[in-house]
């Protein structure tokens, strides 16, 4: 176990040293684009002397490297500040936009998970019969197909022409649990179909490769019914490279949706980075980047616990 | 085909209603060419009607939107100004002006001066009572050496606002202006409570709906203010503004019935949601303009002749046919739209003709020219096309023309006024003065062809403190022909207003062409018919 918390410490302190890293890479970035927040609010309006009283106001008039380290020791503090944009609060502008984000991520994780088990374990179990065949084939397609038109394929059938579900997302604050289940089901749907095929591909190689080990096979020589050779033999050690593509996956429900976002009119963090950038909002954009980070970062910590946690053999190491 | 035509041939086909065929048909100009028979309409019955709920959905909003007016935020904020704050003045659905929070408006001693008498009994809805005092600190932001706003350049030619008493507000011009009061229409312009010559409070307005909440970037919520100065409008209970940006994703909340009215439809679409029966599409001739701004400081665009062969090889009924469908009228080469006060239907409609576009290139001593365009998708649908079919058409006159596709983000920064020769577009402005001095006047920051005509430069002034109408639309009238045959601009088309409702959505007659949504006053004109 001690090593686990050596290896959390090691892991969480270079996930800082990321995050700082990432966040001078975006500012620079964000710099380097054309333009700034001042002449984005003022757009095709602006005059050379109203963006210059507008950079004074935002405070964009100082230094790039003085701009910086305000941020940085704001936000060492837990304070991201306030948007340039708008003047609101970052921390509850996402808020709102994190938590919808979460709750979708985890509706289509609901769905896609299990469901990308359960089907490539049964692949596995039947491997090269017409069912493995037809799931492969349709788990490729759909996930070979950009996520806005497998959207725009479920609106037109499940929305348009049957009217059993809502095309707009437009979840509030104050939308009820059930309605927003309601409301998120078609992105959600969007999400899983164009993320179960790794995880059940994935699941279903993982299995078959150590279906040609020996214990497997004095397993079945001993009379074991294959499916349970397979959930009670095979599969606890196939664990680690499934924890690891499904959390890869998780991180893609997490920050890669923002074209289902706009599909759907979902209010979540991709759409809200994607407006921060056009407006050159910094502070938002930094919060938003951030975050992604973060996810990725623990994320991929989880994986990597969670894989030790089910290997014995990397538990207990001599 | 000529758009009185593909109107004709729009109703028979069914795909426009009788209303919307007189409508546009009046705004061509060509209400005497009705055929009698057409003029039989049955599509009127009754009249508004109180109560409902209406959502609109339209492209613009951003998550950094702000509630406060003097930022020009997005299309979202500007039509939530429209129905939540009063202004001075209002454009009515015929485009003529009229005195909204000011009860009436009149020049001093002559159009230098401006005094506005306020309606009495005005509240905001926290109940204060709007007074001169609260004008005038609305105002007031916006001119002055910290103001940044977007209404500046406008605000600065106010010398100073006074009040005489609690109802009457003057306004000193530093020279004469007739159109003045039109400025004061302006969203930015709104009037807000002020607390010591100050404004703190940008949630509450005067106008005829309340808000309840706004989410930026994603919708705001609105009720009826029950005590709006202002009978006969307002008919809605309560309404909701949505910002869907993706087009289809638009379409889809209008079809399914998520929302009762879209706009920007874009022109391919609109005759295909046409032939919906439950959708009504609502085309509506409008200011707003498509350009091709060449800068007249930089060879080769410094010759006119080489700016007249321009304009005379791009085939204007092929763009307006394959990039718009149809929805628009051809531009000639000014900005003045039909549906503007002084229009110069009396100039002749610049055509396509390679042949004299090459006698002009031999005028300027060219054989042949190369030249490139810039342009984005961002500006508007078929931006890019439009290029690139200028390009074919050019070809005939031995013009090459290289369309060069830019970024769309950070396009006016780094592309419009920079490059050369761009794609560029106005919404158009209620009046002729208002255009020309912000888009061609030799002083303005957004003169996009760096253009300075002399004698254009001492019309536009003379225009504006002209008090004889008649004279005034000469000058206008002869300011649009010196544009077209002298001015940096390309324009080729005027693009309609397409927005689509259900059924259930009353509108009235006339539909405001000033901006979109009936001048963004949608919310107050229409009303829920079941």
């Amino acid at each position: 176990m001690n090593n686990i918390l050596r290896m959390l410490a090691q892991r969480i302190s270079l996930g800082v040293l990321t995050l700082f890293i990432v966040s001078i890479i975006i500012f620079l970035a964000v710099s380097m684009l054309p333009g700034d927040a001042a002449q984005a609010i003022l757009g095709q309006a602006a005059t050379p002397d109203t963006i210059e009283i507008l950079r004074k106001q935002l405070g964009l008039d100082l230094p790039a490297h003085t701009r910086y380290l305000t941020w940085l020791s704001s936000i060492v503090q837990g304070d991201f500040g306030t948007s340039i944009g708008n003047g609101r609060e970052i921390s509850e502008v996402i808020g709102v936009r994190f938590f919808n984000t979460i709750f979708l991520a985890a509706f289509a994780a609901c769905i896609s998970v299990p469901l990308a088990l359960v089907l490539g374990i049964l692949a596995a179990l039947y491997r090269n019969s017409y069912y493995d065949r037809t799931v492969n084939a349709l788990t490729l397609t759909s996930i070979s197909t950009p996520e806005f038109f497998v959207a725009y394929i479920l609106i037109l059938y499940v929305s348009v022409k049957t009217g059993w579900f809502p095309s707009l997302a437009n979840v509030h604050a104050d939308t009820g649990f059930f309605e927003r289940l309601e409301k998120t089901f078609l992105p959600a749907v969007t999400l899983t179909l164009v993320s179960v095929a790794y995880m059940m591909r994935m699941t279903r190689a993982a299995i078959i490769n150590l279906l040609s080990s020996s214990y497997i096979e004095m397993a079945s020589l001993k009379g074991m019914k294959r499916l349970r050779i397979i959930t009670h033999h095979a599969l606890p050690n196939a664990w680690a490279p499934i924890i690891n593509v499904i959390v890869l996956n998780l991180a893609y429900l997490i920050v890669g949706v923002v074209v289902v976002e706009v599909v759907f009119v979902y209010p979540g963090l991709g759409q809200l980075l994607v407006d921060a950038v056009q407006r050159r909002d910094m502070p938002v954009v930094q919060a938003c980047c951030l975050i992604f980070a973060a996810t990725y970062v623990s994320l991929n910590l989880i994986a990597d616990i969670l894989s030790i946690l089910t290997n014995p053999r990397l538990l207990h190491p001599k | 085909m000529k758009p009185f035509d593909k109107l004709v041939r729009s109703l028979n086909k069914g795909e426009i209603s009788r209303r919307d065929f007189l409508q546009k048909a009046s705004a061509l100009g060509l209400a005497s060419a009705i055929p009698a028979s057409l003029m039989s309409s049955n599509a009127l019955a009754g009249g508004p009607k109180r109560g409902g709920h209406l959502r609109v959905a339209t492209v613009q909003g951003s998550s950094t939107d702000k509630l406060d007016p003097i930022f020009l935020s997005s299309g979202h904020t500007n039509f939530l100004w429209y129905s939540m704050h009063g202004q001075l003045t209002e454009i009515l659905p015929d485009g003529q002006l009229a005195p909204q929070i000011a009860e009436s408006f009149e020049p001093g001693a002559d159009p230098s001066e401006w005094i506005f008498k306020l309606r009495k009994g005005i509240e905001f809805h926290n109940g204060q009572a709007l007074t001169a005092e609260d004008v005038i600190a609305s105002l007031e932001r916006h001119r002055g050496e910290a103001s940044a706003s977007a209404m500046k350049s406008f605000m600065e030619e106010v010398e100073s606002i006074t009040k005489d008493g609690n109802h009457v507000v003057k306004m000193k011009l530093k020279s004469a202006s007739v159109d003045f009061p039109v400025i004061l229409s302006a969203s930015s312009l709104s009037i807000l409570p002020s607390s010591n010559g100050k404004i703190e409070q940008f949630d509450v307005g005067c106008g005829a709906y309340i808000l309840e909440s706004f989410e930026p970037g994603q919708h705001s919520k609105l009720k009826r203010n029950p005590n709006h100065f202002m009978s006969n409008r307002a008919f809605v209970d309560s309404a909701e503004i949505l910002t869907i940006a993706d087009a289809t994703a638009r379409l889809n909340a209008l079809v399914t019935g998520a929302v009762d009215v879209i706009g920007d439809v874009d022109s391919t679409s609109a005759d295909r949601l046409a032939r919906k029966s439950s959708i009504n599409v609502l085309d509506v001739v409008s200011t707003q303009h498509y350009t091709f701004p060449m800068r007249t400081d930089l060879g080769p665009f410094d010759n006119n002749h080489v700016r007249m062969a321009l304009k005379l090889s791009i085939d204007r009924d092929d763009v307006l046919d394959k990039v718009l469908s149809g929805h628009g009228l051809v531009g000639n080469d000014h900005p003045i739209s039909p549906a503007n006060r002084y229009y110069n239907h009396e100039l002749e409609q610049r055509v396509f003709d390679p042949e004299k576009a090459k006698w002009h290139l031999k005028q300027a001593g060219l054989s042949k020219l190369q030249v490139e365009l810039s342009a984005s998708d961002g500006l508007y649908a078929g931006a890019v096309d439009t290029t690139v079919l200028f390009s074919e058409h050019a070809k005939q006159s031995g013009i090459e023309i290289t369309p060069k596709r830019v970024p769309d983000d950070g396009y006016w920064s780094d592309v419009w006024l920079k490059h050369p020769w761009c794609a560029s577009y106005w919404s158009g402005r209620p009046t002729e003065d208002w255009m020309f001095t912000q888009g061609y006047s030799a002083s303005s920051n957004w003169n996009e062809t760096y253009w300075k005509n002399e004698k254009f430069n001492n019309l536009l002034v003379a225009a504006r403190a002209e008090i004889d109408d008649s004279k005034r639309r000469d000058m206008y009238f002869e300011m649009q022909a010196i544009c077209r045959d002298d001015g940096g601009s390309v324009i080729h088309a005027f693009a309609n207003h397409i927005s689509a409702n259900t059924n259930n959505v009353g509108v009235p007659d006339t539909v405001a062409g000033n901006w979109e949504f009936d001048g963004y006053k949608l919310i107050e004109r229409w009303w829920m018919t079941g």
